[in-house]
């Protein structure tokens, strides 16, 4: 199954990642080629294997719920591109100009 | 002690201090010497720290001329893979998108390395966020191979392979997801292992594929790896995934190097690997003969299902990575465009300027093969072939205490030899079968090629049975014994014969510039 450039910009907003022109064109080939290797995977007759998830299988590791130091504020912030009064700053999500 | 730098091992270095045969003061100043020579041809760093270096040296200094009990490896010079925080350091994992990341907390490995004693030196050139075999796709421009200027290191933990080869340090760390450690170990001709999956806390590293990931050391003798495992290893509250597996005496093990008895499977199919140089092939069938000839009981064995392993790994590890890095939206941290119109815009363009090619490439592949309609074509089948790889590991461990293959099918090749990523991608065949099964190998130079004209290291990998590590490093040990090469390459011989001794100023100048 190719993956058109169509596909190809879908994917790029799933990824929130914008594409020039170009890099649409070679990711489309590069992934082609990818994803043609990978499709040896598809002759592989695996419906009864179960999934592996994990090398290691681990259940329910827990802790005492404790409280303990944690991140300062301040060192939370520290790289932030963009802070004020102790919190991110973003750019405006909800309405325009007026309350609606 | 300070002559013999380049070729002194972590073990020897921390003794002499310890008995006041040198300081860590010295030992340092004697590191940052040789960096400030071999760096700007070698550029294994993406940030020297000399200042850090000088006060924790001092310390250790201090703290042994009033007699308290210091750690193993006091006043031993190390350096980090800049995917691991680190206080007072960047970590940008080589990318733009967290060139200005300063680190806010340590590392659980690089924690217990402070503890133990280390000088640190800095922060180690990689592959951008671990993506990549050769170093090329490092946003500071790529480390270059000690042996051959003209050639990679070796990926994703190129400077922390090359520092070592260069002779800058004796031991550094680096992560392993798909051979990460083990071939540029192999490239560089130094000891470079991937523990079991869960034998080293990630807690701290920069997460690339979360059920692949691994820590380890990258040392120029096997007893130095078995040194810095047992300082790593072990359960940690911060890491679920951490395992509580006894940690033995991995020191003991390599100092045994007794392989009398061991029941060693050589991978038949590697023989048939694709790209393998006749160079690398003589030296594993030539490594195997002197495993018999040490009293190894050898057989064959044969691991089919690991034909579909780098199918199955770029599925599972793009998907993973697509994942983890969807944290770098340029709100937390990160780079961030300036005049975003809407939070949608931020993201799309931040990340677009952020993440260079091959991590576009693997978000893109991985969002794809997790994406509504292709994930049970993809990424569940991708898991179940994982199923019968490890399955087959597992099979071979119930005949054998360790298997070997060749680390890489080919020696280090010259930068921009492999421009398609399928190709590069294809180079890790023996290391990736060893992360999805989740075991445990270790990579120990045994031989030269001359391709080219140049001598050039190739590598053995030695793979066990989850936690099985101590036999790994007995089975090491007595090869590296029995091989007994000379591994100082052209940088780290340079350096060393260079006898102008360290000029303080004249250095803390040349990395304040």
């Amino acid at each position: 199954m190719a993956l058109s450039e169509e596909e190809v910009r879908h994917v790029a907003m799933l990824a929130r990642l914008q594409l020039t022109d170009e890099e649409v064109e070679s990711l489309r080939t590069d992934l082609n080629s990818i994803l043609d290797y990978v499709d040896q995977l598809q002759k592989l007759e695996l419906a009864d294997v179960d999934p592996m998830e994990h090398p290691i299988p681990t259940v329910n590791v827990t802790r005492p719920d404790e409280p303990r130091p944690v991140l300062s504020r301040e060192d939370a912030l520290r790289n932030a591109p963009e802070s004020q009064d102790g919190a991110f700053v973003i750019p405006r999500i909800v309405g325009g100009g007026d309350a609606s | 002690m300070i002559e013999m730098y380049s070729e002194s091992t972590a073990a020897a270095l921390a003794a002499a201090v310890r008995n006041r045969i040198v300081s860590a003061t010295e030992l340092a100043m004697a590191a940052l010497a040789r960096i400030a020579e071999g760096e700007p041809k070698v550029h294994a760093f993406n940030q020297v720290t000399p200042e850090m270096a000088i006060e924790t040296a001092e310390r250790i200094d201090a703290a042994i001329a009033a007699g308290e009990k210091v750690g193993p490896l006091a006043g031993v010079p190390v350096a980090f893979k800049d995917n691991m925080n680190l206080i007072g350091t960047r970590t940008t994992c080589s990318s733009k998108i967290l060139e200005n990341y300063e680190s806010v907390y340590n590392a659980t490995a690089v924690a217990r390395m402070l503890d133990a004693g280390v000088v640190p030196l800095g922060k180690l050139n990689m592959d951008e966020f671990a993506f990549g075999s050769s170093g090329e796709s490092s946003h500071t421009g790529p480390a270059r191979n000690p042996w051959d200027l003209t050639r990679i290191p070796g990926g994703s933990s190129a400077g922390s392979a090359a520092a070592v080869a260069a002779g800058f340090t004796p031991l550094t760390l680096g992560s392993d997801t798909g051979g990460s450690i083990r071939q540029p170990g192999a490239m560089t001709g130094t000891v470079a292992l991937k523990p079991t999956y869960g034998r080293v806390s990630r807690y701290g590293l920069v997460a690339f594929a979360s059920s692949l990931d691994q820590i380890g050391p990258i040392s120029r003798t096997v007893e130095d790896s078995a040194l810095a495992l047992s300082v790593i290893a072990g359960k940690d509250p911060m890491d679920a995934t951490s395992h509580d597996a006894e940690v033995e005496d991995f020191v003991a093990a390599a100092r045994d190097a007794d392989v009398s008895g061991m029941r060693i499977g050589v991978v038949r199919d590697a023989f048939e690997a694709e790209g393998l140089q006749p160079e690398v092939r003589e030296a594993f069938e030539d490594a195997v003969k002197r495993f018999e000839a040490i009293g190894a009981k050898v057989d064959e064995v044969s691991l089919p299902m690991s034909q579909n392993a780098i199918a199955a790994y770029y599925v599972i590890a793009p998907a993973e990575a697509s994942s983890n890095l969807a944290r770098f939206d340029g709100i937390r941290y990160g780079h961030r465009v300036s005049d975003a119109e809407d939070v949608i815009d931020l993201y799309l363009r931040s990340r677009a300027e952020g993440f260079g090619p091959e991590s576009k490439r693997r978000i893109m592949l991985g969002t794809y093969a997790l994406s509504a309609g292709y994930y049970d074509a993809y990424y569940a089948q991708a898991q179940r072939a994982r199923t019968l790889i490890a399955r087959e590991f597992g099979e071979a461990f119930e005949r054998f205490d360790v298997l070997l293959t060749p680390t890489s099918p080919q020696v280090a090749w010259r930068f921009g030899e492999k421009s398609d990523p399928l190709t590069m991608y294809l180079s890790d065949v023996f290391t990736i079968p060893v992360n999805l099964a989740g075991n445990a190998a270790i990579n120990v130079p045994v031989g030269f090629s001359k391709h080219g004209g140049d001598k050039l290291p190739i590598g053995l990998q030695i793979i066990g049975d989850y936690f099985a590590e101590a036999k790994l490093f007995r089975a090491a040990a007595a090869l590296e014994l029995e091989m007994a090469l000379d591994l100082k390459s052209p940088i780290a011989e340079a350096a060393d014969s260079d006898d102008t001794p360290p000029d303080a100023q004249g250095m803390l100048g040349y990395f304040t510039s």
